[in-house]
């Protein structure tokens, strides 16, 4: 193969990586460390220690592990139902997971919005059965509720994925050899689905980490995440500056989660999440 | 005990599947609400589903939609396309600094890549459609090479060599051997970079020009002020679209490789 010739194939996207990719991250650092009169300053990086700013900040890791933790805890039953042989149409029921992201992302957030309200279905259903109502909406769970409800594919599909990769040789090895079902399942099953789960972890904490739609519209306003704090210096204080600088301590905090996430991984099946 | 076992299985199932589709369910209702309200249900209708095409504000906001995400994941397939069989012929050390930087839009947050896109576009010009168009490209080349270069890999180099050897240009040999290798790679990453660009809302609204709307930015607007119900129609029409399609994908696959599916 002319490998050579070949290789500039990837030359477009070469360029593009650097136009695209690494000069608008270096946009973003350059209003970081720069203060709207354009001397150098780190006061934009320092905002994080801002109480009102780090308190923001501590939310958002709160919730991002609660619904990182939600949804592994939901979806790895969901991923060994789904592998167990009782189940004749796989394909089709993992297809119906993935069918819900098809309707609008902002319209499933509002639907939340209209179930979780003061007079809305789930009150109505818990006061028909004569349960107390629950005020849930424009509160912390209510966010989580949200999260889990958005990121629950994203944890599903890749431990689903390993699940199915695991050879049935192996298990009925590990029980001709006098393992009991749960020995098969921490020795065997969990060891081998961790690659699956550490993807899925990462695939949830990091978008819940920066979001800011959820704890807008199902906070209403009430539930400050980092993510809000961040859009608000961009569409309402105008502030680019510490904006920027906040979106580089959010940067770092994402890499270094990664980073001790993929640390556990030390299997090593390889860096790409999907 | 194994038909308990069956039973709490089903039950566990059932339960996660209400969960995905309540909110799916509230919003067909919805859509046939004869009640501007969200919370009062004022008897059945189709009106909205009638009114939804005589909807300007709605219809526009459609057509940049779809503008948006098909010229976006068009362009992006093409270039993630090219940049995986260009990076399969690199050195391992080329080949793995490009990785590493595909990776970076896909483990960003979206917050990030939509304001540093926004810092660079405003530095240059102004940001109108096509700047959302550009940012939606940076997402979604990523998926496209993801799924491109597992194909490229797998494939057995011999065949091309041989169809070179046995007379043929290059630009044959690699329409003929390596393409119809890679499409189901291609396709799929297509089919990946179009939903992350329908259903995006963080990087369009950061990088959308004033007057610029997708159906995204539209309903997060009028959240406040109330939604118009021709989008709970409009959404259900997608929906059911989306739906029909995937459905017919799926059944059609089903026969040969139900095995292979669940891998992949």
């Amino acid at each position: 193969m002319n490998n050579k010739r070949q290789a500039y194939l990837a030359a477009p996207y070469g360029l593009w990586i650097i136009v695209c990719t690494i000069i608008p991250l270096l946009f973003i650092l350059g209003y970081a460390v720069t203060n709207d009169a354009g001397k150098l300053t780190f006061d934009n990086l320092l905002a994080i220690a801002d109480p009102v700013n780090l308190k923001c900040l501590m939310l958002s890791f709160k919730t991002s592990i609660i619904t990182t933790v939600i949804c592994l805890l939901l979806s790895y039953p969901v991923a060994l139902i789904l592998n167990s042989a009782n189940i004749k149409n796989k394909s089709f029921v993992v297809f119906l997971f993935i069918l819900p992201m098809w309707m609008n992302f902002m319209l499933r957030i509002l639907a939340w919005q209209i179930i979780l309200s003061n007079n809305g279905l789930l009150n109505s259903l818990l006061s028909a059965l004569h349960i107390p109502t629950q005020h849930i909406l424009y509160t912390e769970k209510a966010v989580i509720l949200g999260m889990v409800y958005d990121f629950l594919p994203y944890m599903l599909l890749p431990i689903y994925n390993a699940l199915s990769r695991i050879n049935n040789d192996v298990i009925e090895a590990a029980k001709d050899l006098g393992a009991n079902n749960l020995q098969v399942f921490t020795r065997v099953i969990l060891p081998l689905t961790k690659s699956g789960v550490i993807s899925g972890i990462i695939m949830v904490f990091v978008p819940a980490l920066s979001s800011f739609v959820v704890s807008n519209v199902l906070g209403g306003g009430k539930v400050m995440l980092i993510g809000n704090v961040i859009e608000q210096e961009f569409t309402l204080a105008r502030d680019w500056n510490t904006g920027s600088g906040l979106s580089i301590i959010l940067m770092i905090f994402v890499l270094l989660a990664m980073g001790i996430t993929q640390k556990q991984d030390n299997a090593g099946e390889g860096g790409t999440l999907i | 005990m194994k038909k308990f076992k069956n039973g709490v299985s089903i039950f566990y199932l059932a339960i996660i599947f209400l969960f995905l589709y309540a909110p799916i369910l509230v919003l067909i209702g919805l859509s046939f609400n004869n009640s501007m309200s969200r919370t009062v249900w004022g008897g059945f209708t189709f009106q909205w589903y009638a009114s939804m095409t005589q909807n300007d504000s709605i219809i526009d906001a459609l057509g940049t939609t779809l503008r948006i995400s098909i010229f976006s994941s068009i362009l992006a397939t093409i270039l993630g396309t090219a940049a995986a069989v260009g990076i399969c012929a690199m050195k391992k050390r080329n080949a793995q600094i490009m990785l590493g930087a595909t990776n970076i839009p896909l483990l960003n947050a979206d917050i990030v890549t939509g304001i540093s896109m926004m810092l660079l576009i405003t530095r240059f010009t102004h940001l109108g459609e096509a700047s959302v168009m550009v940012s939606h490209i940076v997402f979604s080349v990523p998926y496209v090479i993801f799924n491109v270069m597992p194909r490229m890999q797998q494939m057995n180099a011999s065949c091309y060599e041989a169809a070179l050897d046995l007379g043929a240009s290059p630009v044959y040999a690699f329409y003929k051997v390596v393409w119809p290798e890679l499409i189901p790679g291609v396709l799929s990453g297509f089919l990946m970079a179009l939903t992350m660009s329908l259903d995006d809302f963080t990087i369009t609204y950061f990088t959308k020009g004033a007057g610029v709307n997708t159906l995204s930015t539209m309903l997060y607007t009028e959240l406040r002020k109330g939604i118009q119900p021709e989008l709970y129609a409009l959404s259900t029409v997608l929906f059911l679209l989306a739906f029909g399609m995937l459905f017919l994908m799926n059944v059609k696959k089903e026969p040969n490789q139900n095995r292979k599916e669940a891998k992949a």
